[in-house]
């Protein structure tokens, strides 16, 4: 059992490696798309919700495997054209491949999800920004973005996962990730601890990723958990008196 | 169109393969969803079950089975089980010939396992949503715990679950096209076999995709007609414009 890792564990270095940059250049692709589309999807006009609205449900009706072989094989169709267009050596590619559709699907997910945490957003809050003058930019960028995430990033930790283990299927077009390592090592030992040691490395990096995850959040809403304990002992008093008279205020 | 003749009937379209290859896609969710609510059943019942292995057995299961990519579930079952099951032939009976496991099997056997691990979660959250007075009151009135479970917990529960399972129904559709990696003629297997005697990818991957989306969203519509009818009885403080 313990052989099998020490004989192959430079393959599985190699694939969780492959895996990870698959994974990270989809999501940093994906976020960068979505969040104007999100913004379009929530406030803009409809002629342009529309496109998007089409976009979202296809992306998230089809399963991801029959994306990839769209892009990847569907691609081999057209390859006079795109060779003329020169994008051929794109299209080629079964990593450039995955890595597009990978992050035309997960920017379909991510628009929803910011969507969701875009009509979160209290009105009061945006209001109020109104109310003092704020222009449009500075509000989304002081008030409704951050908000926004905050309420978004449990979900978008999901989908981030979601994709990671999706990323599996990349292995079927011969890319070598964790997963098409794993299939190559069990197709040449025949032993089933091959796919044991792919899960536990799926297993730590999921993990690991929660954990990392789950202390983002923390920060990012450490006004909400603030707690007096944390604070140091000479300034508690005054500060649990200012709160609650601001709480009396209200 | 020369594409329409690809996609038509009789010996020259695939029209009539891809339809079989749907009907395989179909019967594997369909055989899938009662395995996979049942495994769901009993993840949920031991999480919120008292005994201590119960519930840490539980969660062992939903964490392992949600973190691993499905494609590696679906392997392993393959594999593995496949292997487990001639390594027992051979003991029993060393001149048993070897056993090969159907895909078919391995698949229902994979997507119920991952099914019912996010089905877990879902029916716990909703077992646990439920008031708890209605449970002491139907023990008041001397009722048995299967008797509450079957006319108090599950009618709810139900009603609570339907969003989430709903999801995970259709998740379950799309998922159904790995099984094509182990050799299971379904429809994205069918599309597969159409492609490489035809060279036409782009047409037979894009009916195939539009084919899925159709299917999703006819059973999302279906699932809100079913969410519509399950809280006909709730009355909503929300108020929507109708």
């Amino acid at each position: 059992m313990f052989d099998l890792l020490i004989n192959y564990w430079p393959k599985y270095l190699d694939g969780a490696v492959m895996t990870l940059q698959l994974t990270f250049f989809s999501v940093v692709i994906a976020a960068l798309l979505s969040l104007p589309l999100a913004m379009v999807r929530q406030a803009g006009a409809r002629i342009y919700q529309w496109p998007i609205r089409l976009y979202v449900s296809f992306f998230r009706g089809t399963p991801l495997l029959a994306q990839l072989f769209l892009v990847y094989y569907g691609s081999g169709q057209f390859r006079p054209e795109l060779a003329e267009l020169g994008l051929w050596w794109f299209f080629r590619d079964p990593f450039y491949c995955a890595l597009l559709t990978f992050s035309l699907n997960s920017t379909a997910y991510q628009i929803e999800i910011l969507r969701g945490g875009l009509q979160a957003v209290p009105y009061g809050e945006v209001e109020a920004g109104i109310a003092i003058g704020m222009p449009r930019s500075l509000l989304y960028r002081k008030i409704i973005l951050p908000h926004c995430y905050r309420i978004a990033l449990p979900a978008l930790g999901n989908e981030i996962i979601l994709l990671l283990k999706g990323g599996a299927i990349a292995s079927v077009i011969t890319l070598m990730d964790l997963m098409g390592q794993t299939r190559r090592v069990f197709s040449q030992t025949f032993d089933i601890t091959a796919y044991f040691w792919a899960a536990l490395f799926y297993l730590a990096i999921t993990t690991v990723f929660v954990l990392f995850w789950r202390m983002l959040e923390t920060r990012l809403s450490r006004h909400i958990h603030f707690n007096l304990t944390d604070m140091p002992a000479k300034t508690t008093a005054t500060t649990a008196r200012k709160m609650k008279e601001s709480t009396h205020v209200c | 169109m020369e594409w329409f003749e690809y996609l038509s009937w009789g010996n020259t379209g695939w029209g009539d393969e891809l339809l079989q290859g749907l009907g395989v896609t179909l019967s594997l969710a369909l055989v899938t969803l009662p395995i996979g609510l049942a495994l769901g059943l009993l993840v949920a019942a031991a999480s919120v079950s008292r005994s201590r292995i119960a519930t840490s057995s539980a969660l062992l299961f939903t964490t392992t089975i949600r973190g691993l990519p499905e494609l590696l579930t679906l392997f392993m079952i393959y594999h593995g089980v496949g292997l487990l099951i001639n390594k027992l032939l051979k003991f029993f009976d060393p001149s048993a010939g070897f056993f090969e496991l159907s895909p078919f099997v391995a698949g229902t056997v994979a997507l119920g396992l991952v099914f019912g691990g996010y089905a877990g979660e879902v029916l716990r959250g909703a077992w646990q949503a439920l008031d708890k007075g209605q449970r002491e009151a139907a023990l008041a009135l001397g009722m048995g715990r299967l008797h509450i479970f079957r006319r108090i917990e599950l009618p709810q529960m139900l009603r609570l679950a339907l969003p989430g399972l709903g999801n995970l129904w259709i998740n379950l559709l799309k998922d159904t096209a790995l099984v094509s990696v182990i050799a299971l003629n379904d429809l994205m297997r069918m599309a597969n076999i159409a492609v490489g005697s035809t060279k036409k990818p782009f047409l037979f991957f894009l009916t195939v995709c539009l084919i899925y989306w159709l299917i999703c969203i006819f059973f999302e519509c279906c699932i809100a007609a079913m969410e519509k009818r399950a809280n006909r009885g709730i009355r909503t403080a929300s108020l929507t414009r109708s």
